[in-house]
């Protein structure tokens, strides 16, 4: 948290302010009990014949007003207080969520894989805002609530010192069980969300599996398992709401025993002339006031808790330095391959498995390189080499003879035409996904992409066509318009370099060998790696690259691999059948 | 919300609490003594403090006896306060768990029709985030509104009794503490929906840019984002700044509204005292005491009642949403007559079957297929053709519109629901895991399986190694949706449920999508034994897959438009033809 208090920074003067208000409030809250008793010792006055009923009239008059007058003053220090505190809690809110989000923006791939994107904007929204709520309180209670609490207790010993030491008391007594009653309920608490979640997860699990659920017949099964959970979590709920129910019962009872005491005290001191009776009006007010205050104090102190718990976790991130290796850039190798992968290995995690094991290969400028394998063979991680989405473990990635690393990522990429595996379209208008590949584009560059990547058709069907909204997700796309969409986005850039990472999964055979055609006869020539499950979307190309396990098991033309690379036919076999070959 | 629904929903919720009758009167009863203890000890108090007169004039012996009184009335008060309490706890978590059993109990038997046109997150929400809504909002109402209510009622009558100038003074600034917590209500409630908005729309740019985040840096538009989130961001604080800082103020101005109370008690407490000729009125110190307390407790429950009040409001809404799930008609249950299948032999027959999700759109007319005992049907088309809709139609997971299903002759809709789909083997693209162990997930078609038929069917479906692999083989314990296992590995366990119960029929939709063609082309051979002599309907992308089936159905549009063999459908030189060269083209 305290890494955190940074962002408070521009607020200072509102984060003084709000609490000093605060204490301006409570101060003036803590006179009215001198007040009234003030009042009653008039009366007594005037009862006893001592003072005249008209003078009694004029005080009694003034000291309402001057408990109205202090109802003024405590409004406007707590609107005050409000105020500074809002926008100090706001402001910070604010900066720490631009900051966390910029943050977020230049992690490297590993950290993104490492964090869960779930979790990264788990971080962003509800942790934020419970920092928010946090501050907030904070700068409003946390002067305030003690400082009645103890204010009441030194006004007690102003008043007599024996007073004084029936509140302390009696507020350490009420500090114990409090605070007791929530270091045992708070890891209760915890459980029976563990508990919820399960029953959460339950839920969820059987609205996803409901057709196999449904085709094995495990209703009744599934329901007496959710009963199962259901109960525990009720029991949970049940053991910590019986031991929460004792807060209010035994507040109650010390506070009003501790006025037992404090009118006894009261009685003996009145009875030895060293108090009057308005006085000990005033003490029991005191003692009234200060249970108020610690309820909300301890409610003060679980969302502290909480915040804290966010803090960490957002804090977390904020700390976080992006890995990604950065070398010296070399002199520019004459002669050099396009691209070359020397003795290349790569571990998602130090210690794991070698998701890719030395791979060396050559592109030339402007050839179309084919990547295959079986699921987790390394195509995908292969690709993610070239615009230097991760470090190689082992060997080096270079581009024109330079290590990859050398070059800025932000140039690096800006070559780089990529479309990834899952198409993904953002809310807007389509022109906007599309100028994602170069924001000056005009339409007549825009259209040809579409052109060349078969995407015509999407935008002519709808009726505002580059113009036609997106929604989130591009939810009202089919799967293999937005592929379409994804491609045209990267030819937007006209790449040097264009990968495609199984992007065409989801189009039909005809159209992707329309597309496969149409990538031949871009003007500016691109190398392109296309990364596919299909032999026939890959069989045309100047070179395949064929991975099994991470490693490079072929490397050649489609005739040369069916002649010497057993992967290679094999996979061909499979989707062609034996007499296909 | 209607007023009407509101109630119709109290009315539900009551009905709900029937069980619990007595629990509630006793709440009831101990909230009323409560209240009435809250009330009784200042008055004594009160009294104790008009013994304490001056030096010597100290009455110690009426001090003790008040003492005592006060003393059994807290012990009294505490003790109710709790057993409510603890009532009130068990009451609303029985009934929260009713209605949690109620819900899920119902999503087990709604049409899947229901479950596939609303999303997850929706249902998830209404059985579990608005339930415990509901619950907060009931157990809130139980312990607050209740006794909120008598303190006030009480209060007002004994200040009456007391002194009723005093009480006239306080009755008649009241409303102002309502008026105020009224205004200050309806004045935030628009800035609340427009920051609930706005956060809304940056929680949605949030998750999608965090969400693609690896796309974003692909294009390096970070700084773009930043300057477009940094702006909603702006508009929310602002937005946020003004509905946190005017609901805020809710309670100083409430609490100077009580201050003003409390000074019109003491100013008309003061002047009966002083003037005591003036009106008749027996008062002393203590009384005056006694009732500036009740001023301060008086006051209180008026701010708790409008949270309370609104809780409530909310924890209605989230009853009727919950109330909406469970009143959803279940599937129509089976009729009474309802055959159970029995050793099928597989003979499956569509007789002009039409139907559609929805009415306005027709997707499937006049359908009309044989399928054999025992052959292979594959099934081809375009995405969005009607593939999957054969299938649930198969299962009965939809019922046609009109037309007939039959499976040996036998419509289904007279069949048992149980006994058609133990008679099907289904193995889908979305494969479905269950958390438990690898084991646990095999038997779900055969719970009584011995480990020998397990691991046959496991090395049957080439999953037995990969299985042996893991830290605890068959005991490996999976998460939600099978965890850390891939998709293809996934799949090879779905095929393994299959190969262990072995049913009469079979459904592969996409079974071998994820898996490597060389791991399939093995399965494959597994599968070719699998199918012998077991009507079997198969999806497939691949069309090699589907090439030794018996009869191919080429669809399009919810239309079957070509039927016949491989050979057949290649000379017919049609829609197949041009689907199956494609796959050559390049």
């Amino acid at each position: 948290m305290k890494d955190l208090l940074r962002y408070l920074k521009n607020y200072k003067l509102c984060s003084v302010l709000a609490p000093l208000f605060k204490l301006m409030e409570a101060a003036f809250e803590l006179i009215i009990p001198l007040v009234v008793a003030a009042i009653v010792d008039k009366i007594t006055a005037v009862q006893d014949g001592v003072a005249a009923a008209g003078d009694g009239t004029t005080f009694v008059v003034y000291m309402c007003l001057l408990l109205v007058g202090l109802g003024i003053i405590g409004l406007v220090s707590a609107v005050s207080a409000q105020y500074f505190a809002a926008k100090a809690a706001v402001g910070f809110s604010k900066e720490l969520r631009s900051d966390l989000f910029g943050k977020m923006q230049t992690l490297s791939y590993y950290e993104i894989d490492g964090l869960g994107t779930s979790a990264m904007i788990t971080r962003m929204t509800s942790d934020v805002n419970q920092i928010q709520t946090g501050v907030n309180l904070v700068l409003r209670l946390f002067m305030r609530s003690p400082f009645i609490v103890f204010g009441a207790m030194v006004m007690a010993f102003v008043l007599s010192v024996t007073a004084g030491w029936v509140f302390a008391v009696t507020i350490a007594v009420l500090f114990v069980v409090v605070f007791g009653i929530m270091l045992v309920t708070i890891p209760m608490y915890r459980k029976t969300q563990g508990y919820l979640d399960r029953v959460t997860a339950a839920t969820r699990e059987t609205l996803v599996g409901s057709r196999v659920v449904r085709a094995f017949c495990k209703e009744e099964e599934e329901i007496s398992e959710y009963d199962r959970r259901n109960q525990r979590l009720t029991a949970s709920q049940k053991a910590v709401g019986r031991i929460s129910a004792l807060m209010n019962p035994l507040t109650y009872a010390i506070i009003n025993a501790g006025i037992i005491v404090l009118i006894y005290v009261g009685a003996l001191k009145v009875d030895g002339g060293s108090l009057s009776q308005g006085q000990v009006v005033a003490l029991y007010n005191y003692m009234s006031q200060i249970l108020i205050e610690l309820i909300k104090l301890a409610n003060l102190i679980i969302t502290v808790t909480k915040c804290f718990a966010s803090a960490d976790r957002v804090n977390e991130i904020l700390k976080m330095n992006p890995s990604l290796v950065h070398g010296e850039c070399a002199k520019l190798t004459d002669g050099a391959p396009f691209i070359t992968f020397d003795g290349v290995s790569m571990k998602y995690n130090k210690g794991g498995m070698e998701a890719l094991s030395d791979i060396s290969f050559t592109v030339e400028k402007g050839q179309t390189v084919g990547i295959i394998g079986g699921t987790g063979s390394g195509k995908t991680t292969l690709v993610n080499l070239i615009p230097h989405f991760y470090d190689a473990s082992e060997g080096q990635v270079l581009i024109d003879g330079q290590n990859v690393n050398s070059l800025g990522d932000e140039e690096l990429r800006n070559m780089c035409g990529i479309v990834p595996q899952r198409a993904v379209l953002f809310k807007g208008t389509i022109r906007d996904n599309l100028k994602w590949g170069n924001e000056n584009a005009s339409d007549e560059e825009i259209m040809t992409a579409v052109n060349y990547a078969c995407a015509a058709d999407v935008i002519n069907s709808k009726p505002d066509g580059l113009d036609e909204m997106v929604e989130q997700g591009g939810k009202n796309f089919s799967g293999g318009q937005r592929q379409r969409l994804t491609i045209a986005r990267a030819l937007v850039r006209k790449p040097e370099i264009l990968i495609l990472d199984d992007s065409a999964s989801a189009l039909d055979y005809a159209t992707d060998a329309r597309l496969r055609n149409n990538l031949r006869l871009l003007d500016y020539n691109p190398t392109v790696f296309i990364v596919s499950q299909r032999t026939s979307s890959i069989h045309h190309a100047d070179k395949i690259l064929v991975l099994d396990g991470g490693r490079l098991v072929g490397c050649g033309k489609h005739a040369e691999l069916l002649k010497n690379c057993e992967v290679y036919r094999e996979i061909y076999e499979s989707q062609y059948g034996k007499e296909g070959a | 919300m209607k007023t009407g629904s509101q109630m119709r929903i109290i009315k539900r919720v009551l009905k709900q609490l029937k069980r619990y009758i007595p629990a509630v009167s006793l709440s009831i009863f101990l909230a009323l003594l409560t209240v009435v203890g809250n009330l009784l000890a200042p008055i004594f108090f009160g009294n104790a403090i008009d013994c304490i007169v001056d030096v010597g004039n100290v009455d110690f012996d009426k001090i003790f006896f008040y003492f005592i009184v006060c003393g059994a009335i807290i012990i009294a008060t505490s003790l109710a306060q709790w057993i409510m309490n603890v009532i009130n706890n068990h009451v609303v978590y029985s009934v929260v768990k009713d209605v949690r059993e109620e819900a899920f109990n119902r999503l087990q038997h709604l049409p899947l029709k229901y479950i596939d046109g609303h999303s997850y997150g929706d249902i998830v929400s209404r059985c579990v985030a608005d339930v415990d809504q509901f619950a907060d909002g009931l157990l809130m109402g139980f312990t607050q509104l209740f006794t909120g209510v008598l303190t006030i009622v009480g209060t007002l009558a004994l200040m009456f009794f007391y002194n009723w100038i005093i009480a006239l003074a306080v009755f008649v600034i009241t409303p102002l503490s309502l008026f105020v917590a009224k205004f200050i209500a309806t004045r935030t409630y628009s800035m609340f929906k427009k920051t609930s908005a706005l956060r809304g729309e940056q929680t949605a740019f949030i998750e999608e840019m965090i969400g693609n985040l690896k796309v974003v840096q692909a294009f390096g538009r970070e700084d773009e984002n930043q300057v477009k989130f940094d702006k909603i961001n702006e508009e929310l604080s602002r937005a946020s700044l003004s509905s946190t800082f005017y609901s805020s103020l809710t309670n100083p101005c409430t609490r100077f509204v009580n201050a003003v109370v409390y000074a019109a008690v003491a100013l008309s407490g003061a002047l009966t005292l002083i003037y005591p000729s003036v009106l008749p009125v027996s008062f002393g110190i203590g009384k005056l005491t006694t009732l500036l307390s009740y001023s301060n407790q008086y006051t209180k429950p008026f701010n708790e009642i409008s949270g309370v009040l609104t809780e409530l409001q909310n924890a209605i809404a989230c009853a009727g949403r919950i109330y909406e799930l469970i009143d959803e008609p279940c599937e129509i249950p089976d009729s009474e007559d309802a055959k159970v299948l029995e050793d099928v032999s597989g003979d499956v027959t569509f007789r002009d079957v039409e139907f559609s999700y929805e009415p306005e759109k027709p997707l499937i007319k006049h359908l009309n297929i044989t399928a054999k005992a025992g052959k292979r049907i594959a099934i081809v088309g375009p995405t969005g053709c009607g593939k999957t809709t054969l299938i649930n139609l198969l299962m009965r997971f939809y019922d046609p519109v009109s037309g007939q299903i039959a499976v040996d002759g036998n419509d289904i809709q007279n069949v048992t629901r149980h006994s058609l789909r133990k008679n099907y083997g289904m193995v889908l693209q979305d494969t479905w895991l269950k958390s438990g162990t690898i084991r646990d997930n095999i038997v779900i078609g055969k719970p009584d399986a011995t480990d020998e038929e397990v691991i046959a069917a496991a090395k049957a479906a080439y999953s037995h190694n990969f299985i042996m692999q893991l830290e605890d083989g068959y005991d490996t314990v999976i998460g939600e949706d099978g965890g850390s296992l891939s998709l293809g590995q996934k799949q090879l366990l779905c095929i393994t449920r299959i190969m262990l119960c072995l049913p009469p029929m079979l459904i592969l939709d996409e079974a071998t999508s994820s898996i490597d063609t060389r791991t399939e082309m093995k399965i494959q051979s597994a599968f070719s034994k699998l199918m012998e002599g077991r009507t079997s309907f198969i999806v497939a992308h691949r069309l090699s897959t589907i090439k030794e089936a018996d009869l191919i159905l080429v669809m399009n549009n919810g239309n079957i438009i070509e039927q016949g063999t491989h050979d057949q459908l290649m000379a017919a030189g049609g829609f197949y033809n041009r689907l199956y060269n494609s796959q050559f083209a390049g």
